[in-house]
């Protein structure tokens, strides 16, 4: 029965259902008024976190998210979903449109050790930008083993046992803890956060502190140029042969 | 001579005075009431009680920010798993869509926390309300256990009584049905005849009667029962008086029919209950022995207002379904959101649908002061107003889809199907008007009563007053009951449709005065005088609502406001020019009042039971 600290970090983003529409001045994309919510591979790591909780391999969840101060609804909803207390880095809205996976990875690798956890859960991805670059990172900061892409998660005594799905099939790992798990689509499906649990996670805690608390450089090298929407579909069309192919193809200038 | 030189004089004098004093002050009503009076009753006095009204209630940021974390997973919960045409064509609620909608916590929401459930507010409970509509049959499941079946606990019960059967009926162990109606009592409360029976050792109670019409009474285990018991009077008479219970289906005798075979809401449970010989103990009365009339009656009028919610939520969607399909589908080589008459539909249903929500919320806002004044009519209100204009506005929408609305793939046909039963259910529509006026009257009655009889008894300076006044308007006084100006309550930008809403409610005012004056007591048998009444006064509502509304909105800034603004005027537009015409037709020598020809018309047909008009094609030869 291990005594394992989990750290999760859950991401605020756009809703999945809202159609995106890109900024007049094509500096992002429009998030005022818009219905955001926790995303969806960070909700499967929180519930795969609760899941080893109930199992008892767990003692303690943290959920911790990087950004404005909407973020702790973020994290209010990883509470009432079962974990024991939040933790809120603060930052600011402008700077946090330019927060990007290595910022927020150089956090959660500090909080990991500060917080003397055994396991990083985070999603594989977020739906808005799809990195996919976050845990990676962040086991890399630590020097710590990664199991990315999970879609099972066994403990084994001090080793952590990691299914992945990656292109060719399934590749099955084991993992020294400390480790850095990111969550795939198929590792559980999350359950919804009833109202009588929201209301228990009013009374849990949430640390707000800033990221210069932590000592962490919030830097970044990299700049958005220009945001546009993706060109418009045009319609194909449609050839007869292969003769025609070759020379319509010939004639876009693709061969 | 000198008599008429004097009446002048008078006359003169009176209106010199009148024009010092706006009609708002001249007649102060002996106040004895208590400090918060209820905003519809005074209406009916030509008063606009501006407190709790304006500004619209707001509801602090943390409480907001509680209602959005629930918001989140219930809605993902009805849009991802609730199929609502399954439930329609199988005609039940799934026992797993159930047992989700208990663990979510639905069943408790307003059972306080003490007792397991979520002690919301009513405000939070209509927000949730508004995502429930998303199928009707669970909402009015829902609706029915706690709105109804166990809102008597909650206000009435002993703690012994809460202690007991919150808990399980908060966490939907227990589901609750509320037993009123009646096979020959359908809306005469007064007239039920199940009856309780107090046994000889006076420790039980022996009930026998038959309920029709329950929700929820084929998977109820705890019911709320009202049934005739023999009271003694404080003059020692004996009277039958009615006793609310609480009746546990574990107490034996207690049996259930089918659901019905419904038009609508065909996935909800609503059957007949029958009693017989069920013991009930004598812990189990609700409330007081005899004092079970008005433990219904506030269960009922508390019930009835989280309907106004839950149609705005359904409309809403609806609307954007719509307009989606208004958009994208083209004839005559034009998309159907340029055409006029489409365009009009879908700004009807944005203007019905902002009058419900404004109603909705700026009730429950009234009904979540500590000062709760009398909200009985303020919740007929928005009952009558929500479910009339949801049936119209289902139907619009459908009619838009045409062909396509009439099919059964598609959601609308079954919407329509379950709007239909709120013009019915929790008091018909015609029975709530009745209730509206009937109220408003009284209330304006036991106020106006002593000028009334100085009227009646020609009291020379009454009388005075009275003219001077009338005159007064006729004359094209304006009114002022303070809504704009320097200490206005209303944003300047909805000055002219403050100014229309004024001049209807001193319109009003007088006509009220001039009603009772009339017809007195027997007001009550007037119905086709009270739809009036009652109908002017639900658009007096609405107006108050969306001014009280839009004034916010522009004050806080709230996006898109100018387009609320427009909505606001253009309900209250129309809302004025209706009040207008009923208002007129209450006077008594209105050429447009057709109502004795409708009477006798009526007469004529029921007595002969049929159509009495001969055939087209008849001949005399």
């Amino acid at each position: 029965m291990a005594e394992l600290r989990a750290l999760v970090a859950v991401k605020r983003v756009i809703d999945f259902a809202v159609k995106i529409r890109v900024k007049p001045d094509k500096t992002g994309v429009v998030t005022d008024g818009v219905k955001h919510s926790m995303n969806p591979f960070c909700e499967i790591a929180v519930e795969e976190a609760v899941r080893l909780k109930e199992k008892k391999l767990v003692k303690e969840i943290i959920a911790v998210s990087c950004g404005p101060v909407q973020c702790q609804e973020t994290i209010r909803t990883a509470l009432a979903m079962g974990a024991d207390r939040g933790i809120h880095v603060e930052v600011p809205a402008a700077e946090a449109e330019r927060m990007g996976p290595l910022q927020v990875a150089r956090v959660l690798a500090k909080l990991a050790e500060r917080e003397k956890v055994d396991l990083v859960l985070l999603g594989k991805q977020a739906i808005d930008d799809d990195c996919n670059q976050t845990g990676q990172m962040t086991a890399g900061l630590l020097d710590w083993p990664q199991g990315t892409f999970a879609s099972q998660v066994t403990l084994e005594g001090d080793k952590l046992k990691v299914e992945r799905e990656i292109d060719g099939g399934l590749e099955t790992l084991r993992l020294k803890l400390p480790a850095v798990v990111t969550a795939d689509l198929r590792l559980n499906e999350p359950r919804y956060a009833t109202l009588p649990n929201i209301m228990k996670a009013k009374k849990k805690k949430v640390e707000v502190i800033k990221a210069g608390d932590l000592g962490v450089d919030m830097s970044s090298k990299l700049t958005v140029v220009s945001v546009e929407d993706p060109p418009q579909r045009v319609a194909g069309v449609k050839v007869e042969n292969t003769e025609d192919l070759v020379a319509k193809l010939k004639e876009i200038g693709r061969i | 001579m000198a008599v008429c030189w004097l009446f002048l004089r008078r006359v003169a004098a009176a209106r010199a005075c009148q024009s010092l004093v706006t009609p708002r002050a001249s007649w102060r009503p002996l106040c004895t009431g208590p400090p918060r009076r209820a905003f519809a009753k005074e209406l009916f006095l030509g008063k606009i009680e501006k407190k709790g009204v304006f500004p619209f209630p707001e509801m602090d940021q943390d409480e907001l920010n509680e209602i959005n974390q629930f918001v989140g997973p219930v809605e993902r919960f009805f849009t991802e798993e609730v199929d609502s045409g399954k439930i329609d064509r199988e005609g039940k609620i799934p026992d797993d869509t159930l047992e989700k909608l208990k663990s979510l916590g639905l069943f408790g929401m307003q059972v306080p926390e003490e007792y397991g459930g979520l002690g919301l507010s009513n405000t939070t409970s209509i927000r949730l309300g508004e995502i429930l509509s998303l199928d009707g049959s669970i909402a009015v499941t829902l609706v029915a256990h706690q709105a109804l079946g166990l809102k008597g606990i909650i206000s009435f019960g002993t703690e012994a009584q809460k202690a007991k059967y919150l808990p399980r009926l908060a966490s939907g162990e227990h589901i609750a049905a509320f037993c009123l109606t009646e096979p020959a009592s359908r809306n005469n409360t007064g007239s039920i005849r199940t009856r309780a029976t107090l046994s000889e050792d006076e420790t039980h109670y022996v009930l026998n009667g038959s309920k029709v019409w329950i929700t929820n009474g084929g998977l109820a285990e705890i019911f709320t029962v009202f049934a005739k018991t023999k009271v003694v009077d404080s003059d020692g008479s004996v009277k039958d008086r009615i006793t609310a219970f609480i009746v546990e289906r574990d107490f034996g005798g207690v049996t259930n029919g089918k659901s019905g075979d419904k038009l609508g809401l065909r996935g909800s449970n609503i059957c007949e209950v029958h009693f017989e010989n069920t013991r009930v103990p004598v812990a189990n009365v609700l409330g007081e022995v005899g004092g079970g009339f008005k433990v219904a009656v506030d269960i009922l009028n508390s019930g009835r207002f989280s309907l106004g919610s839950i149609m705005a939520g359904m409309l809403r969607k609806l609307i954007e379904l719509t307009a989606e399909y208004a958009c994208e589908r083209k004839q005559f080589n034009r998309t159907l959101s340029e055409f006029g008459l489409i365009q009009e539909k879908f700004a009807l249903m944005a203007q019905k649908v902002y009058a419900m929500e404004s109603m909705s919320y700026l009730t429950a806002g009234m009904l979540d002061h500590p000062e709760c004044p009398d909200c009985s009519i303020e919740t007929a209100v928005v009952k009558v107003f929500s479910s009339e204009s949801a049936w119209q506005c289902v139907s619009e929408a459908l009619q838009i889809l045409g062909g396509l609305g009439y099919m059964r793939n598609h959601p609308h046909e079954r919407m329509l199907r379950d709007a239909r039963a709120l013009l019915l259910l929790e008091g018909t529509n015609e029975i709530l008007r009745m209730f509206i006026a009937v109220t408003g009257l009284q209330h304006a009655g036991l106020v106006l009563t002593p000028r009334i009889k100085q009227l009646k008894g020609n009291s020379m300076a009454v009388v005075m007053e009275t003219i001077s006044q009338r005159l007064w308007d006729t004359l094209g006084g304006t009114v002022d009951l303070g809504l704009t100006g320097n200490s206005g309550v209303v944003h300047p930008r909805l000055q002219d449709s403050a100014a229309k809403f004024e001049e209807n409610v001193h319109c009003f005012g007088r006509t009220v005065e001039t009603l009772l004056l009339r017809f007195g007591k027997t007001i009550v048998e007037e119905q086709l005088v009270m739809k009036r009444v009652a109908n002017v006064l639900i658009n007096l509502y609405g107006m108050t609502a969306v001014l009280s509304r839009a004034s916010r909105s522009i004050c806080i800034g709230l996006p898109d406001h100018d387009h609320e603004v427009l909505l606001a005027s253009t309900f209250c537009a129309e809302a004025y020019f209706q009040n207008l015409f009923s208002l007129s037709q209450l006077d008594k020598h209105d050429p447009g009042n057709l109502d004795e020809h409708i009477k006798k018309a009526s007469k004529y047909i029921l007595e002969k039971r049929t159509y009495v008009c001969s055939h087209p094609l008849d001949r005399t030869s």
